[in-house]
């Protein structure tokens, strides 16, 4: 597949995503910050992102794990993978935060319980989604290369 | 963190202050795009920590003058000491929600140093809470952000960093800076 090619495939893939709700504006700022002199900086944030989300969503089902839960201490890990959606634009993983957000407010662990699962599948979708963009992004990068 | 800074008259330093990583990548990005130079930390610990401030001198400045007084040096050499291990910081830029010390707290501490008080601080937020935006205000915050930020809202820290850079120039060189007042828009 040529360059150009490629890149339509990328932009419109990433596209998909915007009218999907599994990304939005926020992630076309941080497209905007990739350049020549930070290349990789997407897949840097992407990258971040996905280590981040993974660490809190094991942290939030430890938590969910014991009989007594610690809501605040969930609580500040819901904060902070809404915090990280949010700044990556990952719109709909942010909302299903929100759920979780409710339930901890609401100390109703079963809540929290199927809140987390929503997490879970919201984050596992984008992180396929993301590998599928990233996977673009190189092929992109390497016949740019090549083509030098 | 040892760092080797070329302290560049023509560029403006922003320190900023969040314990999110991403956050931490993305204000550093957007601060060096528009040709800031940074430095990003984790803590407000850390922040007082690089502008050589301990969490003692930044609570206590009468206890400040009672030490210098029983020693030889002079309290303005000390305030020089602070301001150059503060690598001439001309703003600081602080996330809100963080463990241990908040930005509101981080706020507090630099107003109430004599060494630091007159830097520029702007507070970013996930959360778009009236209060917690009128106090920071209140309590000499210039600007309040809500995240995630953009470049438009870097764009807007400009005339922030001329009036913090206007208070390191001799005073026989004063420049009138512009005094942007904001209301938390």
């Amino acid at each position: 597949m040529d360059l150009a090619a490629l890149k339509t495939q990328l932009k419109n893939f990433v596209q998909s995503m915007f009218e999907e709700g599994v990304l939005d504006n926020q992630f076309s700022q941080i497209q905007a910050l990739q350049d020549s002199t930070n290349p990789n900086f997407v897949e840097e944030v992407i990258t971040l992102f996905c280590n981040d989300a993974e660490r809190i969503i094991n942290e939030i089902n430890r938590n969910l794990g014991y009989q007594n839960v610690d809501f605040s201490n969930l609580d500040s890990y819901v904060h902070q993978l809404k915090g990280s959606s949010s700044s990556i634009g990952a719109n709909r993983l942010k909302l299903a935060c929100a759920n979780l957000r409710q339930a901890s407010d609401e100390r109703n662990k079963e809540g929290c319980l199927q809140a987390v699962q929503l997490i879970t599948c919201e984050y596992c979708l984008l992180r396929r989604k993301f590998q599928a963009l990233l996977h673009l992004e190189r092929s992109i990068v390497e016949l740019e290369t090549n083509q030098k | 963190m040892g760092m080797a800074i070329d302290r560049d008259d023509t560029q403006f330093h922003v320190l900023a202050v969040d314990d999110s990583l991403i956050d931490r990548k993305l204000i550093e990005r957007l601060l060096k795009t528009s040709s800031f130079q940074v430095t990003a930390v984790d803590s407000g610990s850390k922040a007082l920590e690089f502008l050589g401030l301990n969490n003692n001198d930044a609570d206590d400045d009468e206890e400040d003058e009672q030490r210098d007084s029983n020693t030889e040096s002079v309290s303005s050499d000390e305030d020089q000491d602070h301001q150059d291990l503060g690598l001439g910081v001309n703003l600081i830029i602080t996330d809100y929600c963080m463990p241990g010390m908040t930005g509101y707290d981080l706020l507090k501490k630099i107003k109430k140093s004599s060494s630091f008080k007159d830097i520029p601080v702007v507070i970013m937020s996930s959360e778009n809470i009236p209060s917690r935006i009128s106090r920071c205000l209140e309590d000499g915050a210039e600007e309040f952000l809500l995240k995630p930020v953009q470049l438009s809202d870097v764009n807007k820290l400009r005339p922030h960093l001329m009036k913090g850079r206007s208070k390191d120039i001799d005073s026989s060189h004063k420049t009138t800076s512009t005094r942007l007042i904001t209301s938390g828009n």
